[in-house]
Formats: structure tokens, sequence, C-alpha cells
């Protein structure tokens, strides 16, 4: 009998042990911060969108398993809007109004993240776009802020590149895409800084599959060279054309090359290709007194050991606009969205995949610069251009 | 009276949605409810078209953008947003008048063809002209005053007051349609659907009812898409992209391609579904699927409109006694 | 323009060209045993090109294109004994005149279905396919003007597959009883033609040379779950502009659609190119529906509204 008394004693402690384990485990007690996401996943910038959402889902992963922020667990609500800007509007009002999100990541297109802005910034939830349009944060709303580094920069890059290597008529394409609009924008703007003669420039459809006959304007025009703006596959179908067509101008691309899948779908072609871009593709490169080199390959290793695909810059944007959330999170020690907002703001240093930022009351992207390196390809693998 | 059974229906269950989203504290559905009314109007035109007049249109979408980039255009360059709104819908009529004369003379998949290539070439050209916007659409777009202070505009505080008017706009068109479908025109329509040579022969004039019937579905797809610019405060070149024309295909055909009130309830459900993301990655897939799962199951559309359910039951009651 | 800028531009022409001339080709093989249009024709490209490339790796080439068209050949037929054939029955009991909106419908909605197992099966991601001689950087000049090897292949490819069907139709037993089968159904079953069966070929033969042609154009323009649905439209808009059901038509409005597009980027930038191919379509359809070369409506029975 006193044996019975003495289990039921020794039960009430296990279940009360068990409920406290359990409740533990499942945060009960700790609030779950709640960050919604927007990438376009599916559809025609998927290339942009699949590797954004799986490197944000495998920073959340990583997070939550260190202890989350301040101890509060992450919780990831990631929408796929298909690139599409009435279904990004849709999303993004049901983030904040229904699951109440602290802060919203993405889009991935700069037309869904100029459909949402707005909303955004009147419901006061900051909004980290990986998109690149500079009208994005030019004007500056309070909210609303972006990752990818700016065009004007990565241009004035490119061109720096070609003065040097004295280049003076320039032929210009660009994919019909809000990247390649906004690319095509700064070169005409800033050709003449840098003593170019822009000779053609002209917009091809995003899902062309041949574009030698726009390849044969070139030719005709008399340009030294030919920059191609844009996102898609066209690079590689542009760097393959070229060769077939004999066509031995050097070949620069955007920041949009920054794919190794497209250098291996140009093969041979690929050799001697130059473009701006961010520091990832090269993390093995660079001294080991770089910032970023440390995070750089941490998340090129646990990208591809995840994946069992190479980590691309695409996706960086979205661990930048994760990394700033976070940190601005913990460093606001609220998840009150204002808070967020001003602490996003104050941000400095930060090292990031796309460079290292530094916010500012009238700078939403944070990077300069120095963000940016040129690079080429050799051998089929990406190298630093200049060096041997 | 009996015509009017789906809209008073209709009109029931659209007062009864806000009270529940209320009650249970969503209300947060309500922009989605809005965003699929818009849709579910386009979807209404082609209806008609396809159930009635047995034309197939894959080229809802372009006029659908043709409203709504031309209210964006106007009515961000200052004019009145109810001046753009009509000269949005007149010139999707013009255009449906200019592309439906030649070719609704032909058969059936040529109207397919032409009115899918009519619009690849409008989504090319909204997203390929920097004026018009270009890839990153138009965003900022002003409110579309009705009366007094209400307007259609996306804000959360308007939330309510927005689907108010977008069911009411629907409900009518509903309401204009059923009208139309009860009157000697609508007659005529359906002599054609069961046998064009038969109608002709009637003395019904095939060739003008079947252009006045695109023209109808241009309007409708006109008017939704101005609307929902207004509503969303943005449009994109994907509203003209071709396989948003075959979405209204398979809501008109899930709906039961002459079923208006089954064309309104699957306009409303499936893009409320997919607007919260229910399908996710799988969205277009949902909608390949239905158009293969009912031509299969049910190629000559469901014949489940609540009037001719509720009457087949009476009647069979009456039969019992 | 100098002249090779010129020769360099019809090349361009005629890559487009026969590639368009290809899917146009597999287009008209439907249209003739059914009447309707297979909007699902593009994706049997992509798939061509898409399972190419997966054997590929594990196999020679010629024996991966062989796989490629195989495989793909009997996809259609699966589809068409699987679903088309079943909304002719279903339609037979239910409605009274032919199915063919409902079954151009349901080419649609195959069309999606397949390109979302594709996007599953091989993500989206862009794919290429070895060429067939040579590599990506190879070149032949002629002319002053230089252009891949493949560009023979794809024009020899579209060659035969012409040469074929002009003698399937003209020459053998089956070609014939297409033939008859499009004129006119209830005739052909009188004649005892099944069918059913030539139609459930016709879908057989069409994926297969869409496979074809997707195999050999991939190398070229690398291939993508997406591509299909503006290959489709490219075909038919072809198929329509030289007059739907005749091969000879196909392949030549095929090629002269692909040098006007290619010189057109002389006047208009690259991302309008498709809108002229399709305002020439439209303009065909206004004013000569049966197409450039096609004979004129009222002497075919299969095009007026009957």
């Amino acid at each position: 009998m006193i044996q019975i008394g003495k289990k039921n004693g020794c039960r009430k402690w296990q279940a009360a042990a068990a409920f406290l384990l359990i409740t533990a485990g499942t945060g009960v007690f700790a609030a779950t911060i709640k960050i919604g996401a927007i990438f376009a996943v599916t559809g025609p910038a998927s290339y942009l969108g699949a590797p954004e959402e799986k490197t944000a889902k495998l920073f959340v992963e990583n997070l939550n398993k260190a202890g989350g922020i301040n101890g509060n667990k992450i919780e990831l609500i990631v929408k796929d809007s298909a690139g599409s800007s009435e279904k990004a509007l849709s999303f993004a009002k049901q983030l904040i109004d229904e699951h109440e999100v602290v802060a919203i990541i993405g889009p991935t297109t700069s037309g869904e993240s100029l459909a949402i802005k707005d909303y955004c910034n009147k419901s006061k939830v900051p909004l980290i776009s990986c998109a690149a349009a500079e009208t994005i944060v030019e004007p500056v709303l309070p909210f609303v802020f972006k990752t990818p580094q700016k065009d004007s920069y990565v241009v004035k890059w490119a061109y720096q590149t070609m003065k040097d290597n004295g280049i003076t008529k320039l032929a210009v394409v660009s994919s019909n895409t809000g990247f390649g609009a906004g690319g095509k924008t700064q070169l005409e703007k800033y050709a003449n800084d840098f003593g170019i003669t822009v000779v053609l420039s002209e917009s091809y459809d995003a899902a062309a599959t041949d574009l030698s006959s726009l390849l044969t304007k070139v030719k005709g025009s008399g340009a030294q060279a030919v920059i191609n703006w844009s996102i898609e596959p066209a690079q590689s179908i542009i760097a393959k054309n070229m060769k077939q067509m004999n066509l031995t101008i050097p070949l620069y691309q955007s920041h949009g090359f920054g794919n190794i899948k497209y250098v291996e779908a140009a093969g041979d072609a690929a050799d001697g290709i130059i473009f701006p871009c961010g520091k990832l593709l090269v993390a093995d490169l660079l001294p080991d007194s770089d910032s970023q080199k440390a995070l750089l390959q941490k998340y090129s290793t646990d990208y591809k050991t995840k994946y069992k695909e190479d980590a691309s810059t695409f996706g960086g944007h979205a661990y930048d606009a994760i990394l700033l959330l976070t940190t601005a999170i913990s460093q606001a020690k609220s998840s009150d969205p204002v808070k967020i907002a001003a602490a996003l703001e104050k941000i400095a240093n930060l090292p990031g995949t796309a460079g290292i930022f530094t916010m500012s009351k009238t700078d939403h992207n944070g990077l300069g610069m120095d963000s940016i390196v040129m690079l080429t390809v050799k051998n089929g693998k990406f190298a630093l251009y200049g060096t041997k | 009276m009996k015509k009017y059974t789906s809209l008073i229906i209709f009109l029931g269950l659209a007062v009864l949605i806000p009270l529940i989203t209320s009650l249970s504290g969503k209300n947060f559905y309500l922009t989605q409810l809005t965003m699929s009314a818009y849709y579910a109007l386009a979807a209404l035109g082609l209806c008609l078209l396809l159930g009635y007049a047995g034309q197939i249109s894959l080229g809802q979408a372009g006029f659908f953008a043709i409203g709504g980039y031309t209210s964006a255009i106007m009515s961000s360059a200052g004019l009145d947003p109810r001046l753009a709104f009509i000269v949005a819908i007149i010139s999707a009529a013009l255009i449906a008048f200019v592309i439906g004369i030649p070719v609704l003379k032909l058969k059936g998949h040529y109207l397919a063809m032409a009115t899918l290539g009519f619009g690849v070439i409008i989504e090319k050209l909204v997203r390929g002209i920097p004026s018009l916007g270009g890839a990153d659409g138009i965003s900022n777009v002003p409110d579309f005053p009705l009366f007094g202070s209400i307007c259609i505009t996306g804000g959360r505080a308007a939330r309510l007051s927005n689907y108010i008017i977008s069911f009411t706009l629907l409900a009518l068109a509903l309401f204009l349609l059923t009208n139309l479908l009860s009157s000697r025109s609508g007659r005529a329509l359906r002599a054609i659907h069961e046998s064009e040579d038969a109608a002709s022969a009637m003395g019904v004039n095939t060739a003008r009812t079947k252009l006045i019937t695109f023209i109808i579905a241009a309007v409708c797809a006109a008017a939704a898409g101005s609307f929902l610019t207004h509503y969303n405060g943005s449009i994109g070149p994907g509203e003209a992209a071709p396989l948003k024309s075959i979405r209204y295909l398979s809501i008109v055909a899930v709906g039961g391609i002459s079923n208006v009130a089954g064309t309104l309830a699957a306009g409303i459900i499936l893009n409320f579904l997919s607007l919260r993301g229910v399908f996710g990655v799988y969205d277009d897939a949902v909608f390949g699927v239905i158009l293969v799962a009912v031509m299969m199951l049910a190629p000559e559309g469901f014949k489940l409109s609540i009037p001719s359910w509720i009457s087949k039951r009476f009647v069979q009651r009456k039969s019992k006694t | 323009m100098t002249s090779d800028i010129v020769i360099q531009y019809i090349i361009s022409g005629l890559i487009y060209g026969s590639i368009y001339a290809v899917i146009a080709l597999g287009f008209n093989i439907v249209y003739n045993a059914t009447g309707i249009i297979n909007f699902a024709q593009g994706e049997f490209v992509m798939l061509g090109g898409m399972i190419t490339h997966s054997f590929s790796k594990i196999m020679s080439l010629p024996l991966a294109l062989l796989a490629a068209v195989l495989i793909t050949a009997v996809i259609g037929g699966f589809i068409e004994l699987v679903l088309i054939r079943n909304i002719g029955r279903l339609a037979k009991k239910k409605l009274k005149k032919s199915p063919e909106m409902q079954m151009t419908i349901m080419t649609i909605g195959i069309s999606i279905l397949l390109r979302e197992t594709a996007l599953t099966i091989w993500g989206e991601q862009v794919q290429t396919v070895p060429f067939f001689t040579g590599n990506e950087t190879s070149s032949i000049t002629v002319a002053g003007a230089s252009f891949s090897p493949q560009l023979i292949w794809i024009i020899t490819t579209a060659f035969l597959i012409f040469l074929f069907l002009s003698f399937f139709y003209k020459f053998t037993l089956k070609g014939q009883a297409m033939r008859a089968c499009a004129c006119s159904k209830t005739g052909a079953l009188i004649c005892g033609i099944p069918a059913s069966t030539m139609v459930t070929f016709s879908f057989i033969l069409a994926a297969g040379i869409g496979a074809l042609a997707g195999s050999v154009t991939a190398p070229l323009t690398q291939t993508h779950y997406a591509i299909g649905t503006a290959l489709s439209i490219k075909g038919f808009t072809v198929a329509v502009f030289g007059g739907l059901g005749s091969s000879g038509a196909a392949a030549a409005a095929g090629f002269l659609l692909g040098i006007i597009e290619s010189f057109s980027i002389v006047v208009f930038p690259e991302a309008f190119k498709d809108i002229v191919s399709i305002l020439l379509l439209l303009i065909v359809l206004f004013l000569r529906p049966s197409g450039l070369f096609g004979t004129p409506l009222k002497k075919r029975k299969k095009d007026s509204n009957k």
C-alpha cells in the first residue's frame, strides 16, 4: 500500500518533468518569431527564386539549431509567387494581416517588389527585397530595404575594366526583364563618363533560344565589345552563338552570370567572359584577411552539402536579407516591426555574401563599390580577372 | 422570378460571408475574396462566349491587360479614373470588334489561335515598352473613386467596403447576363450553341451574334482588369500571359461551360485558393489537371446550376405524390 | 549592310526556320488525322530534348536520341488512348456533334501537365544536350558567314522528316488511311479503316517527330521545362501561315518566317520578334485563312464552319 502511494508521488514528478520537457521542446514558453518570405520558386524567375528559397530555409534551420535569436525560434513562412506581382501582393497582405509576420524578405523580382513596397511601408512592416531595381530604395521609404548591389556600381566596374582595355565602342544587349531593363538604363547613362560610345543598345526576349540574328546586327555595328545584361540562360546562348558565328570581340556579362550552371551550359564558349560580381564565387581565392571569406566559404559548403548543387550569388541575396533581418531583431532585442526597421538602419560593417553592409537613413541598400570584384572564366571555373 | 434564383443565392452568400469572417476573426479573407471576384468577372465573360456561343477564346488575359494597363497609365497621368475606365472598355470593345469580324467566321480552333496570338502580342508589348511599364509593370496606381468618399483601393481600412464594391459589381454583371440570356438574344445564343446551321435557318444572324458575344466577353475582362488594377494599385505584364487565359478557360470548364453560376463559384473559389497559396508550387498544374479532368468526365459541362437542381427535386417530389 | 552580314542574317533565319519547320510538321500530323490543333505539340519537342539530355549521360548520343523519340512517341500514344479517346466515347453519348472543341481544350490541359511534370523531374534549371558533331564552339564558315555545324543537322532532319511524311501520306497504305480519316471519318469507317486507331497512330507519330525535332535542336537552343508553350505557339503560327494540313506548306512557311524574323531585327528590337510572326499570322487569318500555300477554304470541307 505504501508502495502505491510512493508510485503515485513519483508519477506526479515524472508527469511534471515530462510536461516541462515537452513544452520546452516545442517552445511553448519561448515566443516564436514569424518571418514572411515571398520568392518566385517556380515560373520565369525561378533561376533566382529557387536558390533564394533554399538559402532562406537553410539559414533559418541552422539558426534555430543554434538556439534561435535570444532563445526565440524563428518560423519562416514561404510563399511561391511564381514571379507574378498580383500574387506577391496577395501574399504580402496575407503575411502581414493574417500571419502577422514581423518582417518580409523578398520578393525575387523588381516588379513584385515595387507592387508590394507601399503596402508594407504603410503597414509598418519591414521589407527586405532581393530584387535589383534602384527604384525600390530610391526614394527611401522607412520600412523598405534591398540587398543586391546597386546596378550603377556594377556597371561602373564593368566600364572601368573596359576603359582599361581600350574599348571605346560598345554594343549593349539586355533581356526584356526588370533586371535587364535596369541594367540597360545604367549602361546607357554612364557610358560617356568612361569615354565609351554605345553603338547599339537592344533588348531581346528573355525566352530567346537563339540570338544569332541580334549578334549579326552587333557584328555589323562595328562594336569592339559586347556586354550582355540578363539573368536567364540566354547568357550561355550568347556566348555559344558568338563562337559559332566567329564573332571574336570580347563578351562582358552582368552579375547575373554568377551561377556555375551558366558556365557549364556554355561549355568551352564560357572561357574568357568578363563580368563584375560579388565575391561569393571566388571565396577560396580571397586572402584570409578578407572579412567576408569565412562566411562565404561556410555558405558555399553548407548549401552544396544540403542541396547537392553549387551556391550562386542569387541565393546569396536571400542570405543577406535574412542575415540583416535576424541581426536587426537580435540588436533590437524585440520583435516589434517598428523597432526592427530602426535597428536595420543602424547596421554597420556587417559582412554578407554580396558585400559589407552599412545602412543609414538615406541608404537602405548598404553596399558600396568595394562589394564588387571583376571575375572571368578560366577552364570552366570562375577566377579573379586580371590575375595569372 | 425563377431566372433570378442564382442571383438571389449569390447575393445571400455575398452578405453571409463577411458576417462569417468577422465572427471568426478572419477578416483578412476579404482581401483575396475581393481579388477573386474581379477575376471571376473576367471568367464570366468567357462563360458567355464559350458556353453559349461555343467559341474558344484564349485572349481574355489580353483584354484584361488592356483594361488594366489603360486605366493604370491614364489615371497615373492624372486623368480621372472613371474616364480612364471608359476609355479602357471602349478600347477593348474596338479591338475585339477588329479581331472578331474576320476570325469568327472560321472554325473554333482558328479563334483559339488568333486570340492566343493576340494575348502574346499584348504581353510582349507591355513587357518590352518602357513607357508601358516594361517588365516591372506599373505601380502607384491611384484609387478609383466611385461616389462620395467610397473608392476602389487596397488599403486595409477599406477592406470591407471594397469587398462590398467588388461583389456588388459582380452581382450587377450576373444580373445583366441573366437578363441577356433569358431574352431573345439569349435564346439566339443558345440556338447557335446547339446547331449553328439550324439557328441560321431560323433567321438568327449567327455572325453578328457571335461577334457581339465576343465583344461582351472582352468588355467583361477589360472591366475586371481595370477594377483589379485600382484595387491592387499596380499591374504587371504577367496578367496578359497565355497561362492566365488558360486559367480562365479552366474556371469556365469546371464551372460547367454554359453554367453562369457555376463559373462564378469556380472563379471565386479557385482564385481564392490560388491567391492564398494553397496550391503551393503546383498552382499552374492544378488548372491543367482541371482542364483534363473536366474534359474527360463531363465534356458537355456540369449542368449543376442550382435552379435546375431545385426544380428537379421539386418535380420529382411532385411526381411521387 | 555588307554581303557577309546579309548572308549571316539568312543563316540565322535558317536556324530559326528549320526549328519552326520541324515543329509545324508535327502539328500537321495530328491535324490531318483529327482536325484538331494539338496544343501539346511543343511539349513533345521539349520532352525530346530533355530525355536526350538525361539519357546521353548513360549511353551514346545516337542511342539517347532513339530512346527519346521512342519514349515520347509512347507518351503521345498513351495520351491519346487514355485521355483523348475517352472524350470521343463520352461525347458520342452526351453531345450530338463532334467533340473537337473539347479535344482541343484537353490538349491545352495536357500541355500544362507535361510542363509541370518536366519541372518536377528536371527542375527549373536549363539543360544542355551534346552537339552531334564538334561542340558548342565549333564553327563552319561559308561565304563569309559562320555558323555551328548543328545547323546542318537540323536542316537535314527537317528535310528528311518532310520527305518521310510526303512519302508516307502518298504511297503507304497507313498514310493514305490517315488522310482518309481526315477527310471524312464516316467514309473511312465504311471503307474498313479503323478511324480511332489512326488517331492514336497520328499522336504517336507526331510525338515521335516532335521529340526528334527537339533532340536535334536542343544542342543549339538548350532545353528547359517551360520552352514548350512558346514552341507550340510558334508551331501553329507557322502551320497556319503556310496552310494547315500540308507538310510542304509547313516546311516552306517555317523557313520563310524564320528568315523574315531574322531580317526584322534590322528594324525592330529582338524583344518584339514574336510580335512580327504573330501579326503575320493574324493577317493571314484575316485575309487568307487557308494559308499562303494552301488551297482556298471554299474547296476544303474540313475548315469551313460545318
